[in-house]
């Protein structure tokens, strides 16, 4: 291996030497002198490359650059290093191109919080359109039982509820206990503790069950629908199905929806029981209020209605977060980078429009005194 | 290193899974600046052999010499060293989708050169037009790219480092006849300016018959020939016989002798 590549001034600047390997391993040096080498030189310098060892892409474009991208003044080339002068001259030559400059201004913010409401206009739009094919498909398919894909959904109903009963239950148990403790702290004040039930109770069946569960579900299940169907979507096999005449809407997403609409009913449930169960625990142990009671008290003060105002929820939770799961997986288009894009995109969505949906059904349910 | 060494040499290379043995005793020597074709049956082992010399799979015997190296023994720092001077262009192109065109062929100058951006800019530009791509296609993702296109990308990354020697496995499958064509002449075009070794995996016999200088058919688990087209076509055996004497054989042997024969490469030619 000879010398790393150098550029010698010979005289007052009317001839430079090139010597040495002229290779990407020695750009980084080479570049960094070049500049300096030319300001000293003379305007009309030519290059003498006789004593030039090996060159490569980047060490042939930093040897045009210093002869003013004119190949012709450089002498004693040998042919291989002038055919890889050529080659490069020659794509250099292709890339001459302008980049457009970046606005990171006030006009580009701007337009970024109108790209930003666009898109949101655009989602909304698309999960409505969605919503209505997803419905259509299903009054289409309810007649036909034929079509209906009996073990497909049983394995979606196992993916998304039995095995999501163990960190569910977890999840509001671990909340149940926290509601009681914040209860038992500020009703004790009042001398109110023995309220604390109610306060878990109401809060459980009405809201809590179903508003946990559904988060869990959109995170774990949702996101899970975007992804299955947003790399099969990636490698065409979306596109394979819909040429076997089959219809993606049938064979993908129907079955989702219809099992998740199972799955968060049975869920839910055992949120609701955890949570209480999860109070009931904080009130035995800390405020002296014995399982015997709080079970008396719980049937004594709420009613079933409460359970079917949460219970009423899951089903339409279940179906928007299915909804959006499937809709952001088809979205997704060739890269890598989308799927994770629209996987976030889902998680986001689904947990934003259930909350939506919850805080509308809370004014709903006021309003009808329920 | 002498010239007239070999660049890749292997000696008694021995792969296998679990109990299949892929290759059993394989011997190969790869001359400086030629471009050799490597063809086998389907499930012969011909990308198993070209991820043993590329080091993505580890031999279970054997000696692999790259660039004058013993590559199954070396440190992991002058492996790395040896793999910088290695392109390989993948089957499917492997380009990293969430990355642009010319950040791909950007990727490993960033990471191994202590370049300016202008500078990686300018050498990621100079890649994607040996490649044969438009400027502007520097600027695309790899999902909007036609199958022609992702190879030549592929290929501009491969290229990235100004590599001694460029792997390509089945480089024109995929293509069109007009793409793939072009894509042959591309990969001579290189091989002719930059100097480069070319180890060629390849079901396309047009590629063969137009750009290979020598061909080793890699059967019974091992190298059974290594040579030129017209003595590998007449070796005396039922697969190659068959592979080269078959109808499509016969098609691609027909196209080239309608065309003028080409000049034969000055290191590697009679």
């Amino acid at each position: 291996m000879t010398a790393a590549g150098s550029a010698q001034i010979i005289g007052d600047g009317e001839r430079i030497v090139v010597s040495g390997d002229w290779i990407l391993e020695h750009a980084a040096a080479l570049a960094a002198r070049l500049p300096e080498i030319k300001r000293r030189a003379g305007h009309a310098f030519a290059l003498d490359a006789h004593a030039l060892g090996r060159l490569d892409t980047a060490g042939a474009s930093l040897l045009l650059d210093l002869a003013d991208g004119d190949s012709a003044r450089i002498s004693g080339l040998e042919p291989a290093a002038k055919s890889m002068l050529g080659v490069v001259a020659g794509a250099l030559a292709a890339h001459a191109r302008k980049k457009a400059p970046r606005d990171l201004g006030l006009l580009g913010s701007v337009a970024h919080v109108g790209e930003a409401l666009e898109t949101f206009w655009r989602n909304l739009i698309a999960l409505v359109g969605f919503v209505g094919v997803v419905l259509s498909a299903l009054a289409r398919s309810a007649l036909l039982p034929k079509r209906w894909r009996v073990t497909s959904t049983f394995f979606h109903i196992e993916q998304t509820g039995f095995n999501a009963l163990p960190i569910v239950a977890l999840l509001c148990f671990l909340v149940g206990a926290v509601v009681a403790f914040l209860g038992a702290t500020v009703l004790k004040e009042f001398g109110a503790s023995v309220y604390t039930v109610e306060l878990v109770g109401y809060s459980f069946l009405r809201e809590f069950g179903v508003l946990l569960t559904a988060i869990m579900v959109a995170g774990r299940s949702g996101s899970a629908f975007t992804a299955q169907i947003g790399s099969m979507k990636a490698r065409e096999e979306v596109d394979a199905i819909r040429t076997l005449g089959l219809d993606p809407i049938n064979v993908l997403v129907l079955p989702r929806v219809l099992a998740l609409m199972v799955s968060m009913p049975i869920l839910t449930l055992v949120g609701m029981l955890a949570g209480i169960v999860g109070g009931g625990a904080v009130c035995a142990l800390a405020l002296d209020i014995s399982p015997q009671m709080f079970i008396t008290r719980l049937h004594e003060t709420t009613t079933v209605r409460h359970f079917w105002v949460g219970m009423a929820k899951a089903p339409i939770f279940a179906f928007l977060i299915a909804s959006i799961g499937c809709l952001e997986g088809f979205k997704v288009s060739g890269s890598a980078e989308s799927v994770g894009t629209h996987t976030t995109s889902s998680v986001v969505q689904a947990i934003f429009v259930v909350i939506l949906v919850d805080a509308l059904a809370a004014i709903f349910f006021m309003e009808l005194n329920l | 290193m002498n010239a007239a060494e070999p660049i890749i040499r292997i000696r008694g290379l021995r792969n296998q899974f679990g109990t299949q043995v892929v290759h059993e005793n394989l011997d190969l020597e790869v001359r400086r600046g030629e471009i050799i074709g490597v063809v086998g049956g389907s499930g012969s082992g011909k990308s198993v052999l070209l991820r043993s010399i590329i080091g993505l799979g580890r031999p279970a015997a054997g000696s692999i010499t790259l660039l004058g190296e013993e590559v199954t023994t070396l440190s992991e720092a002058r492996r790395g060293a040896i793999e910088r001077r290695c392109g390989v262009l993948f089957q499917n192109g492997a380009l990293f989708s969430s990355l642009t065109v010319a950040e791909n062929v950007s990727v490993p100058l960033i990471e191994h050169h202590a370049l300016d951006a202008a500078m990686i800019e300018r050498l990621a530009a100079i890649k994607v037009a040996l490649a044969g791509l438009p400027p502007e296609a520097g600027a695309k993702y790899p999902s909007e790219l036609s199958g022609g296109m992702v190879k030549r990308a592929a290929l501009a990354r491969a290229l990235a480092l100004d590599p001694d020697i460029l792997f390509l496995d089945e480089p024109t499958a995929g293509l069109d006849p007009i793409g793939a064509s072009a894509f042959d002449q591309l990969i001579l075009t290189l091989r002719d300016s930059l100097g480069l070794t070319v180890f060629l995996i390849t079901h396309d016999l047009d590629t063969l018959y137009a750009i290979c200088d020598r061909v080793a058919v890699l059967a019974q688990k091992r190298i059974l020939v290594v040579d030129s087209l017209d003595v590998v076509e007449r070796y005396d055996d039922a697969w190659v016989q068959q592979y080269f004497q078959g109808p499509r054989g016969r098609a691609a042997q027909r196209a080239v002798a309608a065309q003028p024969a080409r000049q034969p490469h000055p290191a590697t030619g009679p």
